[in-house]
Protein backbone atom coordinates (compact mmCIF):
# COMPACT_ATOMS: atom_id res chain seq x y z
CA UNK A 1 0.00 0.00 0.00
CA UNK A 2 1.50 3.48 -0.75
CA UNK A 3 1.97 5.96 1.72
CA UNK A 4 -0.68 6.88 3.44
CA UNK A 5 -2.23 10.62 2.50
CA UNK A 6 -2.53 12.75 5.95
CA UNK A 7 -5.35 14.63 5.64
CA UNK A 8 -6.86 17.19 8.34
CA UNK A 9 -9.90 15.48 10.37
CA UNK A 10 -11.48 18.98 11.15
CA UNK A 11 -12.50 19.20 8.13
CA UNK A 12 -14.55 17.04 5.51
CA UNK A 13 -12.82 15.93 2.52
CA UNK A 14 -12.81 17.59 -0.95
CA UNK A 15 -13.66 15.31 -3.69
CA UNK A 16 -9.99 15.52 -4.84
CA UNK A 17 -8.90 14.28 -1.50
CA UNK A 18 -11.58 11.57 -1.20
CA UNK A 19 -10.16 10.23 -4.63
CA UNK A 20 -6.76 10.25 -3.12
CA UNK A 21 -7.68 8.30 0.15
CA UNK A 22 -9.31 5.81 -1.89
CA UNK A 23 -6.23 5.47 -4.21
CA UNK A 24 -3.85 5.30 -1.83
CA UNK A 25 -5.60 1.79 -0.20
CA UNK A 26 -5.74 -0.16 -3.66
CA UNK A 27 -3.32 -2.53 -3.10
CA UNK A 28 -0.47 -2.89 -5.44
CA UNK A 29 -0.89 -4.59 -8.41
CA UNK A 30 -5.03 -5.06 -8.01
CA UNK A 31 -6.71 -5.61 -10.92
CA UNK A 32 -9.34 -2.56 -10.42
CA UNK A 33 -12.34 -1.39 -11.73
CA UNK A 34 -13.82 2.05 -11.17
CA UNK A 35 -17.64 3.18 -11.68
CA UNK A 36 -18.62 6.42 -13.53
CA UNK A 37 -18.67 9.25 -12.35
CA UNK A 38 -16.32 10.14 -9.04
CA UNK A 39 -14.96 6.73 -9.02
CA UNK A 40 -13.14 7.30 -12.22
CA UNK A 41 -11.02 10.12 -10.17
CA UNK A 42 -9.54 7.48 -8.69
CA UNK A 43 -7.67 6.54 -11.71
CA UNK A 44 -5.65 9.80 -10.98
CA UNK A 45 -4.38 9.39 -8.32
CA UNK A 46 -2.65 5.95 -8.32
CA UNK A 47 0.67 5.92 -8.46
CA UNK A 48 2.37 4.39 -11.39
CA UNK A 49 4.54 2.11 -9.16
CA UNK A 50 1.62 0.99 -7.56
CA UNK A 51 1.25 -1.47 -10.43
CA UNK A 52 -2.89 -1.52 -10.54
CA UNK A 53 -4.57 -2.82 -13.49
CA UNK A 54 -7.34 -1.03 -14.52
CA UNK A 55 -10.00 -3.35 -16.22
CA UNK A 56 -13.16 -1.35 -18.06
CA UNK A 57 -16.21 -3.41 -18.57
CA UNK A 58 -16.47 -2.79 -22.50
CA UNK A 59 -12.98 -4.97 -23.00
CA UNK A 60 -10.06 -3.87 -21.87
CA UNK A 61 -7.35 -4.21 -18.93
CA UNK A 62 -4.77 -1.80 -19.34
CA UNK A 63 -7.02 1.79 -19.56
CA UNK A 64 -4.31 4.29 -19.43
CA UNK A 65 -5.21 8.32 -18.59
CA UNK A 66 -8.05 10.45 -20.52
CA UNK A 67 -6.93 11.02 -24.22
CA UNK A 68 -7.18 14.24 -25.08
CA UNK A 69 -6.74 16.60 -29.32
CA UNK A 70 -5.08 14.27 -32.07
CA UNK A 71 -4.96 11.15 -29.43
CA UNK A 72 -8.73 10.75 -29.51
CA UNK A 73 -9.74 7.66 -30.69
CA UNK A 74 -13.59 6.87 -31.12
CA UNK A 75 -12.73 2.57 -31.54
CA UNK A 76 -10.83 3.48 -27.77
CA UNK A 77 -13.27 4.63 -24.78
CA UNK A 78 -14.02 3.37 -21.49
CA UNK A 79 -17.36 2.11 -19.60
CA UNK A 80 -18.51 6.11 -19.24
CA UNK A 81 -17.90 6.66 -22.79
CA UNK A 82 -14.76 9.30 -22.39
CA UNK A 83 -11.91 8.96 -24.75
CA UNK A 84 -9.00 6.98 -22.92
CA UNK A 85 -5.55 5.68 -23.86
CA UNK A 86 -3.47 2.24 -23.73
CA UNK A 87 -0.97 1.34 -21.31
CA UNK A 88 2.10 -1.05 -22.19
CA UNK A 89 0.46 -4.50 -21.97
CA UNK A 90 -3.04 -3.95 -22.67
CA UNK A 91 -5.55 -6.63 -23.75
CA UNK A 92 -8.88 -6.07 -25.40
CA UNK A 93 -11.64 -9.20 -25.22
CA UNK A 94 -14.91 -9.30 -26.14
CA UNK A 95 -18.14 -8.94 -23.45
CA UNK A 96 -18.80 -11.98 -22.38
CA UNK A 97 -14.76 -12.25 -21.08
CA UNK A 98 -14.84 -8.96 -19.87
CA UNK A 99 -17.81 -10.05 -17.52
CA UNK A 100 -16.89 -13.20 -16.75
CA UNK A 101 -13.56 -11.33 -15.41
CA UNK A 102 -16.20 -9.44 -12.89
CA UNK A 103 -18.65 -11.96 -12.01
CA UNK A 104 -16.04 -14.52 -11.87
CA UNK A 105 -14.59 -13.18 -9.19
CA UNK A 106 -11.48 -12.10 -10.89
CA UNK A 107 -11.21 -8.31 -10.09
CA UNK A 108 -9.12 -7.87 -6.75
CA UNK A 109 -11.56 -3.76 -6.26
CA UNK A 110 -14.18 -2.47 -7.84
CA UNK A 111 -15.04 1.51 -6.70
CA UNK A 112 -18.45 2.42 -7.31
CA UNK A 113 -20.58 5.21 -6.67
CA UNK A 114 -23.65 5.04 -4.63
CA UNK A 115 -27.49 6.42 -3.90
CA UNK A 116 -27.57 5.12 -0.50
CA UNK A 117 -25.45 1.84 0.90
CA UNK A 118 -27.23 -0.18 3.95
CA UNK A 119 -25.17 -0.82 7.48
CA UNK A 120 -25.56 -4.60 6.09
CA UNK A 121 -23.45 -4.12 2.33
CA UNK A 122 -26.86 -3.64 0.42
CA UNK A 123 -26.02 -1.36 -2.52
CA UNK A 124 -28.34 1.06 -4.57
CA UNK A 125 -26.36 3.32 -6.89
CA UNK A 126 -29.28 2.27 -10.31
CA UNK A 127 -32.24 3.91 -9.85
CA UNK A 128 -34.12 5.92 -8.01
CA UNK A 129 -37.29 4.35 -8.18
CA UNK A 130 -38.99 8.02 -9.25
CA UNK A 131 -41.87 6.72 -11.65
CA UNK A 132 -40.67 9.02 -14.96
CA UNK A 133 -37.37 7.92 -14.41
CA UNK A 134 -35.44 5.82 -17.21
CA UNK A 135 -34.01 2.72 -15.57
CA UNK A 136 -30.35 1.95 -16.77
CA UNK A 137 -28.12 -0.55 -14.79
CA UNK A 138 -25.36 -1.07 -17.02
CA UNK A 139 -22.68 -3.22 -15.67
CA UNK A 140 -23.56 -1.91 -11.67
CA UNK A 141 -24.67 -5.27 -10.97
CA UNK A 142 -22.02 -6.89 -11.99
CA UNK A 143 -19.35 -5.45 -10.04
CA UNK A 144 -21.64 -5.06 -6.95
CA UNK A 145 -21.69 -9.12 -6.66
CA UNK A 146 -18.67 -10.10 -8.67
CA UNK A 147 -15.43 -8.23 -7.44
CA UNK A 148 -13.28 -9.75 -4.53
CA UNK A 149 -14.11 -6.44 -2.71
CA UNK A 150 -16.61 -3.43 -3.13
CA UNK A 151 -15.81 -0.09 -2.05
CA UNK A 152 -18.11 2.82 -2.06
CA UNK A 153 -16.97 6.44 -2.97
CA UNK A 154 -19.94 8.73 -2.29
CA UNK A 155 -20.71 11.71 -0.09
CA UNK A 156 -22.47 11.10 3.18
CA UNK A 157 -25.68 13.36 3.20
CA UNK A 158 -27.88 13.77 0.28
CA UNK A 159 -28.24 17.37 -1.08
CA UNK A 160 -31.17 17.19 1.39
CA UNK A 161 -29.26 16.33 4.50
CA UNK A 162 -30.43 12.59 4.67
CA UNK A 163 -27.64 10.03 5.24
CA UNK A 164 -26.89 7.70 2.78
CA UNK A 165 -25.54 5.09 4.84
CA UNK A 166 -28.73 3.63 5.75
CA UNK A 167 -30.36 0.81 8.54
CA UNK A 168 -31.94 -0.22 4.83
CA UNK A 169 -32.12 1.35 1.43
CA UNK A 170 -35.40 2.40 0.16
CA UNK A 171 -33.94 3.03 -3.52
CA UNK A 172 -34.21 -0.28 -5.64
CA UNK A 173 -31.05 -2.23 -4.64
CA UNK A 174 -27.94 -3.02 -6.93
CA UNK A 175 -26.87 -6.16 -4.89
CA UNK A 176 -27.09 -7.64 -1.72
CA UNK A 177 -24.45 -7.52 1.11
CA UNK A 178 -21.72 -6.57 -1.07
CA UNK A 179 -20.18 -3.22 0.05
CA UNK A 180 -16.81 -3.94 1.92
CA UNK A 181 -16.11 -0.38 3.02
CA UNK A 182 -17.60 3.18 2.35
CA UNK A 183 -15.55 6.00 1.79
CA UNK A 184 -17.22 9.73 2.17
CA UNK A 185 -16.72 13.22 2.66
CA UNK A 186 -17.27 12.59 6.28
CA UNK A 187 -15.08 9.29 7.24
CA UNK A 188 -14.19 6.09 6.06
CA UNK A 189 -16.82 2.99 7.23
CA UNK A 190 -15.37 -0.37 7.54
CA UNK A 191 -18.58 -2.71 7.05
CA UNK A 192 -18.32 -5.56 9.02
CA UNK A 193 -20.67 -9.18 9.82
CA UNK A 194 -20.76 -7.80 13.54
CA UNK A 195 -21.68 -4.12 12.67
CA UNK A 196 -20.23 -0.63 11.07
CA UNK A 197 -16.64 0.20 11.82
CA UNK A 198 -16.39 4.05 11.93
CA UNK A 199 -12.39 4.25 10.72
CA UNK A 200 -12.04 7.64 10.67
CA UNK A 201 -13.99 11.02 10.53
CA UNK A 202 -13.91 14.46 8.92
CA UNK A 203 -15.57 17.19 10.14
CA UNK A 204 -17.25 16.06 12.40
CA UNK A 205 -16.78 13.88 15.61
CA UNK A 206 -17.52 9.62 15.97
CA UNK A 207 -20.76 10.24 19.09
CA UNK A 208 -22.22 13.34 16.50
CA UNK A 209 -21.82 10.74 13.06
CA UNK A 210 -23.50 8.33 15.09
CA UNK A 211 -26.45 10.17 16.26
CA UNK A 212 -26.83 11.57 12.38
CA UNK A 213 -26.61 7.98 11.14
CA UNK A 214 -28.75 6.82 13.93
CA UNK A 215 -26.02 4.07 14.39
CA UNK A 216 -23.99 1.95 17.10
CA UNK A 217 -20.54 1.91 15.93
CA UNK A 218 -18.69 -1.32 16.60
CA UNK A 219 -15.27 -1.55 17.14
CA UNK A 220 -12.73 -2.68 14.84
CA UNK B 1 -20.10 -20.19 -46.02
CA UNK B 2 -19.56 -16.51 -45.61
CA UNK B 3 -20.18 -14.77 -48.24
CA UNK B 4 -18.60 -11.17 -49.29
CA UNK B 5 -21.81 -8.68 -51.07
CA UNK B 6 -21.65 -5.69 -52.65
CA UNK B 7 -23.20 -3.14 -50.69
CA UNK B 8 -25.01 -3.04 -47.40
CA UNK B 9 -28.21 -3.18 -48.71
CA UNK B 10 -27.73 -6.99 -50.10
CA UNK B 11 -25.94 -7.38 -47.11
CA UNK B 12 -29.07 -6.76 -44.83
CA UNK B 13 -31.87 -7.99 -47.09
CA UNK B 14 -34.49 -10.07 -46.59
CA UNK B 15 -34.81 -9.04 -42.73
CA UNK B 16 -38.67 -9.95 -41.84
CA UNK B 17 -41.06 -7.85 -40.25
CA UNK B 18 -40.95 -8.87 -36.25
CA UNK B 19 -37.32 -9.83 -36.48
CA UNK B 20 -34.87 -10.27 -33.26
CA UNK B 21 -31.68 -8.12 -34.56
CA UNK B 22 -28.99 -8.27 -32.80
CA UNK B 23 -27.17 -4.89 -32.62
CA UNK B 24 -23.10 -4.43 -31.61
CA UNK B 25 -21.57 -1.49 -29.98
CA UNK B 26 -20.70 -0.19 -26.89
CA UNK B 27 -22.42 3.21 -27.35
CA UNK B 28 -21.19 3.98 -30.92
CA UNK B 29 -17.46 1.89 -30.69
CA UNK B 30 -18.02 -0.70 -33.03
CA UNK B 31 -21.94 0.17 -33.51
CA UNK B 32 -22.44 -1.04 -37.18
CA UNK B 33 -23.94 2.41 -38.15
CA UNK B 34 -24.05 1.36 -42.47
CA UNK B 35 -25.60 -1.44 -41.52
CA UNK B 36 -28.43 0.04 -39.19
CA UNK B 37 -28.99 3.06 -42.49
CA UNK B 38 -29.39 -0.04 -44.51
CA UNK B 39 -31.87 -1.49 -42.58
CA UNK B 40 -33.95 1.57 -41.99
CA UNK B 41 -33.80 1.73 -45.89
CA UNK B 42 -35.54 -1.85 -45.35
CA UNK B 43 -38.38 -0.62 -43.87
CA UNK B 44 -39.04 -3.41 -41.96
CA UNK B 45 -40.87 -3.04 -38.40
CA UNK B 46 -41.97 -4.21 -35.16
CA UNK B 47 -38.17 -5.47 -34.47
CA UNK B 48 -36.62 -6.51 -31.31
CA UNK B 49 -33.45 -5.02 -31.28
CA UNK B 50 -30.32 -6.44 -28.59
CA UNK B 51 -28.04 -3.90 -27.78
CA UNK B 52 -26.04 -2.94 -24.84
CA UNK B 53 -27.40 1.09 -25.08
CA UNK B 54 -30.89 2.51 -26.87
CA UNK B 55 -29.15 5.13 -29.64
CA UNK B 56 -26.57 8.15 -29.65
CA UNK B 57 -27.73 10.89 -31.18
CA UNK B 58 -29.78 11.01 -34.25
CA UNK B 59 -27.82 8.26 -36.27
CA UNK B 60 -27.14 4.61 -36.31
CA UNK B 61 -29.98 2.55 -33.59
CA UNK B 62 -31.25 6.00 -32.59
CA UNK B 63 -32.10 6.96 -36.47
CA UNK B 64 -33.38 3.26 -36.45
CA UNK B 65 -35.88 4.37 -33.50
CA UNK B 66 -37.04 7.19 -34.21
CA UNK B 67 -38.34 5.82 -38.36
CA UNK B 68 -40.70 3.93 -36.03
CA UNK B 69 -39.53 0.26 -36.87
CA UNK B 70 -38.60 -0.93 -33.08
CA UNK B 71 -41.43 -2.04 -31.20
CA UNK B 72 -39.25 -4.17 -28.26
CA UNK B 73 -35.55 -2.73 -27.15
CA UNK B 74 -33.56 -5.45 -24.86
CA UNK B 75 -30.51 -3.50 -23.23
CA UNK B 76 -28.77 -2.72 -19.60
CA UNK B 77 -28.17 0.86 -20.35
CA UNK B 78 -30.82 3.16 -22.50
CA UNK B 79 -30.00 6.17 -20.75
CA UNK B 80 -27.34 8.49 -22.07
CA UNK B 81 -27.11 12.32 -22.19
CA UNK B 82 -27.59 11.79 -26.06
CA UNK B 83 -30.62 9.19 -26.25
CA UNK B 84 -33.04 11.51 -26.40
CA UNK B 85 -34.80 9.93 -29.37
CA UNK B 86 -35.08 7.18 -27.43
CA UNK B 87 -36.44 8.84 -23.84
CA UNK B 88 -38.98 10.43 -25.76
CA UNK B 89 -40.66 7.27 -27.43
CA UNK B 90 -40.17 5.51 -24.07
CA UNK B 91 -41.76 8.04 -22.09
CA UNK B 92 -44.69 8.06 -24.83
CA UNK B 93 -44.61 4.68 -24.90
CA UNK B 94 -44.20 3.85 -28.31
CA UNK B 95 -41.12 1.27 -27.11
CA UNK B 96 -40.85 -1.40 -25.21
CA UNK B 97 -37.99 -2.05 -22.76
CA UNK B 98 -36.51 -5.03 -21.14
CA UNK B 99 -33.90 -4.05 -18.83
CA UNK B 100 -30.84 -6.65 -18.31
CA UNK B 101 -27.94 -5.74 -16.19
CA UNK B 102 -24.94 -5.93 -18.85
CA UNK B 103 -23.17 -9.46 -17.88
CA UNK B 104 -26.66 -10.78 -18.51
CA UNK B 105 -26.99 -9.10 -21.36
CA UNK B 106 -23.39 -10.66 -22.88
CA UNK B 107 -23.65 -13.97 -21.47
CA UNK B 108 -27.58 -14.90 -22.82
CA UNK B 109 -26.43 -14.23 -25.70
CA UNK B 110 -23.22 -16.60 -25.70
CA UNK B 111 -25.44 -19.31 -24.12
CA UNK B 112 -27.50 -18.56 -27.20
CA UNK B 113 -24.23 -19.36 -29.43
CA UNK B 114 -23.13 -21.81 -27.60
CA UNK B 115 -26.20 -24.52 -27.49
CA UNK B 116 -27.09 -23.61 -23.44
CA UNK B 117 -30.65 -24.00 -22.60
CA UNK B 118 -30.30 -21.71 -19.54
CA UNK B 119 -27.93 -20.67 -16.66
CA UNK B 120 -27.99 -19.48 -13.17
CA UNK B 121 -26.40 -16.34 -12.45
CA UNK B 122 -25.74 -14.66 -8.97
CA UNK B 123 -26.03 -10.91 -10.82
CA UNK B 124 -28.88 -9.19 -9.88
CA UNK B 125 -30.38 -11.43 -7.07
CA UNK B 126 -32.38 -9.36 -4.39
CA UNK B 127 -32.64 -7.05 -7.04
CA UNK B 128 -36.04 -5.86 -9.09
CA UNK B 129 -34.43 -7.28 -12.12
CA UNK B 130 -34.88 -11.20 -10.74
CA UNK B 131 -38.24 -10.73 -9.54
CA UNK B 132 -40.52 -13.14 -10.97
CA UNK B 133 -37.56 -15.12 -11.90
CA UNK B 134 -36.50 -18.85 -10.61
CA UNK B 135 -33.83 -18.79 -8.24
CA UNK B 136 -31.77 -21.19 -6.54
CA UNK B 137 -29.21 -21.15 -4.08
CA UNK B 138 -25.92 -23.73 -4.86
CA UNK B 139 -23.09 -24.26 -2.60
CA UNK B 140 -24.76 -21.33 -0.64
CA UNK B 141 -24.91 -18.60 -2.63
CA UNK B 142 -28.06 -17.60 -4.80
CA UNK B 143 -28.40 -17.54 -8.07
CA UNK B 144 -31.24 -16.33 -10.94
CA UNK B 145 -32.07 -18.67 -13.86
CA UNK B 146 -31.73 -16.98 -17.19
CA UNK B 147 -32.81 -17.78 -20.59
CA UNK B 148 -30.87 -17.66 -23.90
CA UNK B 149 -30.87 -14.46 -26.52
CA UNK B 150 -31.64 -15.87 -29.91
CA UNK B 151 -31.09 -13.50 -32.67
CA UNK B 152 -32.50 -13.62 -36.13
CA UNK B 153 -30.00 -11.75 -37.74
CA UNK B 154 -26.99 -10.25 -35.75
CA UNK B 155 -25.51 -7.07 -37.53
CA UNK B 156 -21.99 -6.11 -36.27
CA UNK B 157 -19.10 -4.40 -36.57
CA UNK B 158 -15.10 -5.64 -37.32
CA UNK B 159 -11.88 -4.43 -38.33
CA UNK B 160 -10.90 -7.25 -41.25
CA UNK B 161 -12.42 -9.92 -42.61
CA UNK B 162 -10.96 -13.12 -44.85
CA UNK B 163 -12.96 -13.86 -47.37
CA UNK B 164 -13.93 -17.15 -45.26
CA UNK B 165 -15.09 -14.26 -42.81
CA UNK B 166 -12.43 -14.86 -40.10
CA UNK B 167 -12.20 -11.50 -38.39
CA UNK B 168 -10.05 -8.92 -36.06
CA UNK B 169 -11.68 -6.29 -34.51
CA UNK B 170 -10.32 -2.87 -33.09
CA UNK B 171 -9.64 -2.02 -29.52
CA UNK B 172 -13.04 -1.46 -27.59
CA UNK B 173 -14.68 -1.59 -30.66
CA UNK B 174 -14.84 -5.02 -30.34
CA UNK B 175 -17.57 -5.14 -27.76
CA UNK B 176 -20.50 -7.68 -28.56
CA UNK B 177 -19.36 -8.42 -31.78
CA UNK B 178 -18.17 -11.77 -31.17
CA UNK B 179 -20.51 -12.58 -28.80
CA UNK B 180 -23.26 -11.92 -31.40
CA UNK B 181 -21.89 -12.81 -33.95
CA UNK B 182 -22.25 -16.65 -32.35
CA UNK B 183 -25.63 -16.05 -31.15
CA UNK B 184 -28.04 -15.17 -34.21
CA UNK B 185 -29.12 -17.37 -37.09
CA UNK B 186 -27.61 -14.82 -39.56
CA UNK B 187 -24.51 -12.97 -38.65
CA UNK B 188 -24.12 -9.76 -41.22
CA UNK B 189 -20.40 -7.89 -40.59
CA UNK B 190 -19.03 -4.81 -42.07
CA UNK B 191 -15.65 -4.24 -42.14
CA UNK B 192 -12.86 -1.79 -43.29
CA UNK B 193 -11.01 -4.56 -45.06
CA UNK B 194 -11.77 -7.47 -47.00
CA UNK B 195 -8.49 -9.90 -47.62
CA UNK B 196 -7.70 -13.10 -49.09
CA UNK B 197 -7.63 -16.62 -46.85
CA UNK B 198 -4.34 -16.25 -45.23
CA UNK B 199 -4.38 -12.29 -44.74
CA UNK B 200 -5.19 -12.79 -40.90
CA UNK B 201 -2.60 -14.59 -38.97
CA UNK B 202 -4.74 -17.38 -38.00
CA UNK B 203 -3.25 -16.99 -34.31
CA UNK B 204 -5.16 -13.97 -34.06
CA UNK B 205 -8.40 -14.86 -35.49
CA UNK B 206 -10.94 -13.36 -32.72
CA UNK B 207 -14.33 -14.60 -34.34
CA UNK B 208 -14.14 -17.42 -36.96
CA UNK B 209 -15.32 -17.52 -39.77
CA UNK B 210 -18.00 -20.47 -39.00
CA UNK B 211 -19.85 -17.39 -37.27
CA UNK B 212 -19.93 -15.23 -40.09
CA UNK B 213 -22.66 -15.68 -42.89
CA UNK B 214 -22.49 -12.54 -44.50
CA UNK B 215 -19.60 -9.61 -44.95
CA UNK B 216 -19.42 -6.20 -46.35
CA UNK B 217 -16.49 -3.60 -47.09
CA UNK B 218 -18.10 0.04 -46.06
CA UNK B 219 -15.61 2.38 -47.63
CA UNK B 220 -14.64 5.34 -45.46
CA UNK B 221 -15.54 3.95 -42.19
CA UNK B 222 -13.89 5.83 -39.39
CA UNK B 223 -9.87 6.83 -40.74
CA UNK B 224 -8.77 5.89 -37.54
CA UNK B 225 -9.99 2.15 -38.22
CA UNK B 226 -8.02 2.05 -41.50
CA UNK B 227 -5.09 2.74 -38.97
CA UNK B 228 -5.73 -0.08 -36.67
CA UNK B 229 -2.99 -2.68 -35.96
CA UNK B 230 -2.20 -5.14 -38.38
CA UNK B 231 -3.54 -8.53 -37.89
Amino acid sequence: MSTQPRFDRTRRLGRDDLARLVAAEIPPGSYLNLGIGQPTRVADFLEAESGVILHTENGMLGVGPQAYGDDIDPDLINAGKIPVTETPGAAYFHHADSFAMMRGGHLDVCVLGAFQVSFGGDLANWHTGAADAIPAVGGAMDLAIGAKEVFVLMTLFSKDGSPKLVPKCTYPLTGVACVSRVYTDCGVFVLTDHGVVARETYGIGRDDLAERLRICFVEA
Amino acid sequence: MAIVLGDADEAVAGIADGSTVLIGGFGTAGQPIELIDALIRTGSVDLTVVSNNAGNGQVGLAALLANGQVRKIICSFPRQVDSYVFDELYRAGKVELELVPQGNLAERMRAAGAGIGAFFSPTGVGTPLAEGKECRTIDGRDYVLEYPIKGDVALIKALRADTLGNLVYRKTARNFGPVMATAAKITVVQVSEIVQPGGIDPEVVITPGIFVDRIVKILGVSPLAEAGAAG
